[in-house]
């Protein structure tokens, strides 16, 4: 399978990238280049493979249920959470505004 | 007294220990060293004082006589994908400049509870997505070694963990932690002589790393020798609940059971890695390792790996995968880069963030990733790079029946010079082929030093082990370690 241009736009907007068009079409032979590589997995016959979905065997665990049983990842971490956003005011994020 | 920068982590923490010196002296002389290499680009960002502090503090404890960590006085380089309280961390991009966590990695907690100190935040390629460490915001790490040949041409210290292992080679530091999703520790460990491992998937905790390819991302040590690193993964491993693959179990003391005699082990050479074109220097490496393996009392046995080929384009499929989803969070909202134009919205301004924020290779695997999971594309990519995924490891499953340990080369070439591959990603892609198959297995393997090339470059020869199995990886590595007798060191011009 192969992209032309009109197809990386909109797996860049899927991915949230503004992409310029000089930057579209240098895209689309690196990434022609890359899928055409990735293409000769399909000659492997896997109409009887499971998906990998662990590679090693570990049974997922549910943490102590009580409140901040670690604190690291417990609650009552406001200010931290927010110490590194571009924009925070009143205890929250700040972002433009999404209604008109 | 010897140099003190010419130590490694055991020897610094006997040295401490005795009183032949102190942890302030090492960590002054590696501070020194660190200062004075500027031109190698291995750090992004230096912390002395952090050094000093921890040194201190086991000058302190052994003066109280209280009992001292694993790593007690040993300063050592953190790559810049460990979030560290109060210091940047970046993973090499734009996107994350200037984020200081509020908390610290599990890893690296583990290892100044250990009595590690921080000499600085390690340069790396952007996201550690990269063999050759040219992917940087924060400009290329330029190996130590150089061809002797007078070119002055700059080499790739490898990558992704290539300000790790130009640390290590360059002596700025004895050691410095390094993650490996598709081979990053083993490969810069090849191109600059040093030893690295990285251990059985969910060794280490993932918690605070800065994610690439979650089920495939592994931290390790990389250093100068197999004890070196024995001792740093002893302090970096252990279970963590934070971390939802992180193995519950106990951690084996790597250290003492260290043994290079390998009577009535048996030694897989896979057939599949000799590969056409393989560069015959590499295949004389790999048949010197075969020898020593012998004389450490090995039986050398053939094995057959038959999906070896498909591993690593499957491997480009998984990662990006993998990638594109976890650097979603990267937005504009909450942590790093902002970019907002007059007037734009929500939706500009994450468009905006990330093509600013992201690197044209990071973009590169996002936009991969994005594709190879929408809709229409997922059973035909991902889902069926999942199933050679399974094939890849029973592949090794089967060869376990009849070996130990498999021995291969780390990589395909020597280290190459900075530039001389940039403008073809998927010949970069291609520096992994020995590397990627372990870790879609989650199997622990490690480079070790084997000798230089006629163009007077290092090589290193992987071992592959069983999973938990890195005693076994470990000591096959000292077998070689021992008899390689690999003394070559760069020639210091920085």
């Amino acid at each position: 399978m192969s992209v032309n241009k009109e197809n990386v736009a909109k797996i860049a907007s899927l991915a949230r990238i503004k992409m310029s068009d000089d930057e579209l079409e240098r895209m689309v032979p690196e990434l022609n280049q890359i899928l055409g590589w990735v293409d000769q997995l399909s000659e492997v016959d896997c109409s009887n493979v499971e998906p990998m979905t662990a590679v090693i065997p570990n049974e997922l665990r549910l943490r102590a249920d009580e409140v901040n049983a670690d604190p690291k990842t417990g609650g009552d971490r406001r200010d931290d959470v927010l110490a590194n956003a571009p924009a925070a005011e009143h205890g929250f994020f700040g972002v433009p505004k999404v209604i008109e | 007294m010897s140099n003190l920068t010419d130590l490694g982590v055991a020897a610094i923490r006997d040295g401490v220990a005795n009183g032949d010196f102190s942890a302030r002296e090492v960590a002054e002389a590696f501070n020194a060293n660190v200062a004075a290499a500027a031109d190698l680009n291995a750090f992004i960002v230096t912390t002395p004082e952090r050094a000093l502090e921890a040194a201190d503090g086991v000058d302190a404890d052994r003066a109280a006589g209280k009992e001292l960590g694993s790593m007690a006085g040993v300063p050592i380089g953190m790559k810049d994908l460990f979030a560290t309280k109060g210091v940047q961390t970046t993973a090499a991009s734009h996107i994350l400049e200037g984020f200081t966590p509020q908390y610290e990695s599990t890893v690296s907690s583990n290892l100044w509870a250990a009595g590690a100190g921080m000499l600085g935040k390690l340069n790396l390629d952007q996201f550690a997505m990269g063999s050759s460490n040219e992917t940087s915001y924060f400009g290329n790490v330029t190996s130590p070694w150089r061809r002797p040949d007078g070119s002055n041409t700059p080499m790739s210290p490898g990558g992704s963990s290539g300000g790790s292992s130009t640390a290590v080679s360059a002596r700025l530091a004895p050691a410095a932690t390094g993650t490996d999703t598709g081979g990053s520790i083993r490969q810069p460990a090849a191109f600059t002589g040093i030893t690295g491992v990285k251990p059985t998937y969910g060794r280490c905790s993932r918690w605070g790393v800065v994610a690439f390819a979650s089920s495939l991302d592994q931290a390790g040590p990389m250093a100068h020798d197999v004890r070196d690193c024995a001792i740093m993964l002893g302090a970096m491993a252990g279970f963590d609940p934070k971390d939802s693959t992180s193995l519950d179990l106990p951690v084996p003391d790597w250290e003492a059971a260290l043994n290079s005699d390998l009577k009535g082990k048996k030694v897989g050479i896979p057939k599949e890695y000799r590969m056409e074109g393989t560069d015959p220097e590499i295949l004389q490496s790999w048949d010197n390792g075969i020898a020593w393996l012998k004389d450490a009392g090995a039986e050398i046995v053939e094995i057959s790996l038959p999906h070896t080929k498909y591993a690593l384009p499957a491997y480009y499929i998984i990662a990006p995968a993998e990638a594109s989803s976890n650097l979603a969070r990267y937005d504009g909202v909450r942590y790093g880069l902002r970019d907002l134009p007059d007037g734009a919205g929500l939706q500009d301004m994450y468009a905006e963030t990330r093509a600013a924020g992201f690197g044209d290779e990071v973009k590169r695997r996002v936009l991969i990733g994005t594709y190879v999971l929408s809709a229409g594309f997922y059973d035909a990519y991902y889902n069926q790079a999942q199933k050679i995924r399974t094939l890849v490891a029973q592949d090794f499953e089967k060869a376990w029946e009849h070996c130990d340990v498999i021995l291969a080369p780390t990589t395909p070439s020597a280290s190459f010079g900075l530039g001389e591959k940039d403008d073809d990603p998927l010949g970069m892609y291609l520096n992994d082929v020995f590397a990627v198959p372990a870790s879609l297995a989650g199997l622990p393997a490690m480079s070790v030093p084997c000798g230089v090339t006629s163009e007077g470059l290092p090589l290193g020869l992987q071992i592959v082990g069983k999973a938990f199995d890195e005693q076994g990886v470990m000591n096959a590595g000292l077998a070689i370690e021992e008899r390689a007798g690999f003394t070559a060191k760069p020639e210091k011009w920085w």
